[in-house]
């Protein structure tokens, strides 16, 4: 009888390799040539880190079962903790007027919304898994876009737009693992689709909907689904955007000030261009750790935080920049292992989702860094300066290697 | 859901595939940013970081002929501020007026400056006193963005004396920077406004050196040495004039307080500027950095306009020193010789057509051959003369001898002449009316340096450098040089020696005998030139040279105002005396003079 392995030690590495190089990296924004707070907190990401590995222990203490058995307490809870969010939470930093922290007597403890994410995936995990067939119309849908919207729309309301998005990633991405078709997947993400297209290139939105018209007849839902979404998309495509201009300017502005409150056109150019020529001046090899210019002389905005990539691409070059991207590649390739090797259902959804919370985080984070993807202000995992993230971030490390422990299949170390 | 094996195993494929491409897009664009677009990045990256406090360069020092200095550089200090932009610089400013003296105008002027060039710091005070520069190395710590450096700061060590030649300087302004003269200038930068200093700008500016300073984004800086290495300034190489300070300084003696004219001292054949002056004077070392308000408003309201170089700009009519011209013009013209006579002697005018018009001996000099009339300055001789020349010949002859022209010495704004231009009668069509001039009475003014006629004291003195040679008159030259000669007339050196002799006759037994210089063959001619601002005060001029026989100096001085001629003459002989080392002799008796 061979004995069980005890933990996914290839996993944890990964984790710990990338915690390290994110602490190190938190260590390096702090030192300025005119010293800020930013120059102690590296120490106080260490006892986080601490904190999310004993947290991970326990985390990989509970076995998929137990996770099934909790999923629906905890997520009813962390549904009314971020309930209750919205009228005790308070703000932080740069967005001092949304409401996403919890703070208790004036302690800030932290920010649910993280710890949300895991607790949208066992969720998630578990109203999919309940399902005998794959999703295939809409009406199958209405659990779980319940399970993802609720928490949502409280996260939305905060304001933080960032999560949100998050949110949306984990839900396409969970639909997808469950093994709903690429037309359904595309059907549901239509509408948005519209919006964007509408509000960016109008002809191009036009040439979508013959497109995606012809879809909806080759897949043949339901006479009222397909209405239901041909309606949707031009209510999208066509009302909103006039909506939009009827509105006065000053409207406008209220309404995008409410959904990132810490919008500002001028400076997010300005961090936007500091970041590529942080990052741009890098070239191969970088200018050295803690040595980068664009951070010494603070050019660089939230160097601590959001836009800790840069400082990786200034001080350690394209070099550090592809080891960092490659750590996270094998980490998320061994993660979707996890979710393909697992036993039953609910384990490999869970696998899956964890796999995409990070996934969104770092495709946005990253790409925002180089004007790829819009400033949404989401922190890099085990990289970014935050407690709450760097917790959520081990629970979820702690989860993955449980289920890759209980997955079938041969110990294999090395595989990805 | 669907989990049957082979369906995961394919869907684990898919988000394989995905998450590959998807990191090998986000390595592909970081490949593209950091290594393909390194350089512009980089460069906008230095560009961030460093900013440049420019290090003036000395300028050239000028010397006179015989080294003697006549612009140099003392120490001094320049204040600047290094800002992230206009409006963070106004409010450290105005935090700054808390501690210094900073009027808001000066706020305002500093804001505008730094508009300009943002990556330079913004320059408060060019030339900051010493007790403002303690003040603020005290508060430095307060202040992150300050710059306190010593910068050369130009000095005329015999200030007022040196005036209307070197010039001054003074920070560029905005129209100057705008001018393609000043490509590649940059604001706050000092350079020469008037005179040599303007002149000669490009040779004495040196090349501004460069120290770079690191800062951080909010303007502080950070490191002050060693970011980049610094490019020194160059000085630039001194400039050598042909200037006689010890002649300046006695000329400006001379002029004192009251008098008011200009005068100027050139080297026949070379065109060499011994001296020049206008009185009165500004002190130069006044103007260096910013000009005191009070003393700007007081050069400008004063009536005798002491910023208005009277050796170059002021224009006076010539009055009989222009008898000269008239007289070559008739010898090159061969209207007449030295010796010949007027049909119609002096008998204290002359009559023409229905007017009488005065010489300035009441009694008549009689009859006079041309040598004896410029010797007597006989009007009634010149009267006829000039309308024996003809008034076409007058102008013609006028012009070529540079009368409406400038002299092109090497300073700034020298002024044109004024004289009729060819063809006179489309000139005084022009000027006058078809029906408001007649050829006869033009020429009778013209010919004794009156009516449309305004001389330069420079221009008088380049035409004389004609006379006291072999008829071409060199360029006046400030700066050490080559000389540029031109051929102003040609007469044989008997003719030439003739009018030398009646111009030495005119100190020795003529009008300015009363400036006769003790063993000293002295040539000139007094004039006392009617104008039309004052009647009753004329302008007195004296333009000669000495020794005549071997003229080494050409003296033209002019007294606005002044009276008749002789006392310019007076002046005029003592510069010569005190040049050549000779004593004046002191006579009392004068003669009158048209």
């Amino acid at each position: 009888v061979k004995r069980p392995r005890v933990a996914d030690y290839p996993l944890v590495a990964l984790a710990l390799l990338l915690s390290a190089f994110g602490i190190a990296m938190v260590y390096s924004a702090g030192q300025t040539d005119v010293p800020t707070i930013v120059a102690g907190m590296w120490k106080r990401q260490l006892i986080w880190l601490g904190v999310g590995v004993l947290a991970a222990y326990f985390a990989s203490r509970a076995s998929s079962r137990l996770l099934d058995w909790m999923a629906t307490p905890v997520f009813v809870g962390t549904c009314i903790v971020l309930l209750l969010l919205l009228f005790i939470g308070t703000g932080s930093g740069p967005a001092a007027r949304t409401r996403s922290w919890l703070a208790i007597g004036g302690v800030k403890l932290g920010q649910p919304a993280e710890l949300a994410k895991i607790a949208v995936v066992l969720m998630l995990a578990k109203v999919f898994a309940a399902r005998k067939e794959a999703p295939k119309s809409l009406l199958d849908l209405w659990q779980p876009a319940l399970v993802v919207g609720v928490p949502w729309l409280f996260i939305m309301a905060q304001p933080d737009l960032g999560t949100g998005l998050v949110f949306i990633g984990i839900f396409f991405a969970m639909l997808f693992w469950s093994g709903a078709s690429w037309q359904l997947l595309v059907l549901v993400a239509s509408p948005a689709l519209s919006l964007v297209l509408a509000f960016g290139t109008p002809q191009l939105w036009g040439a979508w909907f013959l497109l995606f018209f012809a879809l909806v007849l080759w897949y043949k839902p339901y006479v009222a689904e397909g209405v239901f979404i041909v309606v949707m998309n031009v209510v999208m495509g066509v009302v909103a955007p006039v909506a939009w201009e009827k509105l006065d300017p000053f409207q406008q502005r209220r309404f995008l000030a409410f959904l990132d409150p810490s919008a500002d056109p001028q400076r997010a150019g300005y961090q936007l261009l500091q970041s590529q020529v942080a990052i741009g001046s890098g070239g191969w090899l970088g200018k050295g750790f803690t040595e980068g210019t664009q951070k010494r002389l603070a050019f660089l905005p939230e160097r601590h935080t959001d836009f800790i990539f840069p400082v990786v691409g200034e001080e350690l070059g394209f070099l550090g920049v592809t080891i960092a991207l490659a750590l996270f590649l094998v980490l998320f390739l061994r993660s979707v292992r996890v979710a393909a090797r697992a036993t039953h259902p609910f384990a490999s959804l869970v696998a899956f989702g964890l796999v995409s919370i990070w996934f969104v985080h770092v495709l946005v984070n990253v790409g925002m860094t180089m004007n790829l993807m819009p400033i949404a202000g989401i922190p890099l995992p085990f990289f970014s300066y935050g407690g709450s993230f760097m917790l959520a971030c081990w629970i979820a490390v702690g989860i993955e290697g449980r289920l890759s422990v209980e997955g079938r299949g041969k110990a294999d170390m090395l595989a990805i | 859901v669907n989990f049957q094996p082979n369906e995961v195993q394919r869907r684990a494929r898919i988000a394989s595939a995905l998450l590959f491409l998807t990191f090998l897009f986000l390595a592909g664009s970081f490949f593209r940013t950091q290594i393909l677009q390194h350089a512009r990045y980089v460069l906008r990256s230095e560009f961030n970081r460093l900013r440049e406090v420019p290090i003036p360069a000395a300028r050239g020092i000028v010397y006179d002929r015989h080294g003697a200095i006549i612009a140099e550089n003392i120490p001094g200090y320049t204040v600047s501020l290094f800002s992230p932009g206009p409006d963070s610089l106004r409010e450290a400013l105005r935090r700054l007026a808390g501690t210094i003296a900073l009027p808001d105008d000066q706020i305002d002027a500093v804001v505008r400056r730094f508009r300009r060039n943002q990556n330079r710091p913004a320059v408060i005070f060019d030339d900051a006193p010493f007790t403002v520069v303690s003040v603020l190395e005290e508060h430095r710590v307060e202040f992150p963005g300050l710059i306190i450096q010593p910068t050369p700061k130009r000095f005329y060590p015999d200030g007022p004396v040196v005036a209307a030649l070197s010039g001054y300087t003074g920070e560029i302004n905005e129209s100057e920077l705008d001018s393609r003269t000043f490509a590649g200038y940059k604001p706050g930068q000092q350079v020469g406004k008037s005179g040599v200093e303007r002149e000669y700008e490009s040779r004495l500016h040196g090349r501004e050196g460069v120290r770079f300073v690191e800062v951080d984004s909010r303007g502080r800086v950070v490191r002050e040495a060693g970011a980049r290495q610094d490019l020194p300034p160059v000085s630039a190489p001194p400039l050598h004039t042909n200037v006689d300070l010890d002649l300046q300084r006695f000329i400006v003696g001379l002029f004192g307080d009251s008098l008011v004219g200009g005068a100027v001292a050139l080297e026949p054949g070379s065109g060499a500027v011994l001296a020049l002056h206008s009185a009165p004077s500004f002190d130069p070392n006044r103007f260096i950095g910013s000009i005191p308000v009070d003393y700007w408003r007081a050069l400008n309201s004063d009536p005798r306009k002491p910023l208005y170089n009277k050796a170059l700009q002021g224009k006076y009519p010539p009055g009989s020193t222009w008898k000269l011209a008239t007289a070559v013009i008739a010898l090159e013209t061969k209207v007449a010789t030295l010796d010949d006579r007027m049909s119609v002697p002096c008998m204290g005018g002359y009559q023409y057509g229905n007017r009488w018009f005065r010489c300035h001996k009441k009694e008549g000099h009689g009859s006079l051959t041309l040598a004896q009339a410029i010797e007597q300055s006989c009007d009634a001789y010149f009267y006829q003369l000039g309308l024996k020349i003809g008034l076409t010949n007058l102008v013609a002859g006028g012009v070529s001898l540079g009368a409406g022209a400038r002299t092109e010495i090497d300073l700034p704004s020298e002024m044109r002449s004024d004289f009729p231009t060819v063809p006179a009668t489309a000139y005084f069509n022009r000027v006058a009316g078809p029906r408001g001039w007649s050829q006869g009475g033009e020429a009778l003014n013209l010919a004794i340096g009156q009516g449309r006629n305004a001389q330069t004291v420079l221009n008088m003195a380049r035409f004389y450098t004609a006379l006291a040679t072999d008829g071409a008159a060199a360029r006046p030259r400030v700066a050490r040089g080559p000389p540029v000669r031109e051929r102003l007339f040609r007469l044989d050196s008997a003719q030439l020696a003739g009018l030398r002799a009646a111009l030495a006759g005119v100190v020795s037994r003529g009008t300015a005998a009363a400036s006769r210089i003790e063993g000293l063959l002295l040539a000139g001619k007094t004039g006392t030139a009617q104008n039309a601002q004052d009647p009753a005060r004329d302008h007195a001029w004296f333009v000669g040279f000495a020794p005549a026989n071997d003229p080494k100096i050409v003296v033209a001085v002019m007294l606005e105002f002044g009276g008749h001629g002789t006392r310019a003459a007076r002046i005029a002989s003592k510069i010569i005396a005190h040049y050549l080392k000779a004593a004046p002799r002191q006579l009392l008796s004068t003669e009158g003079d048209g």
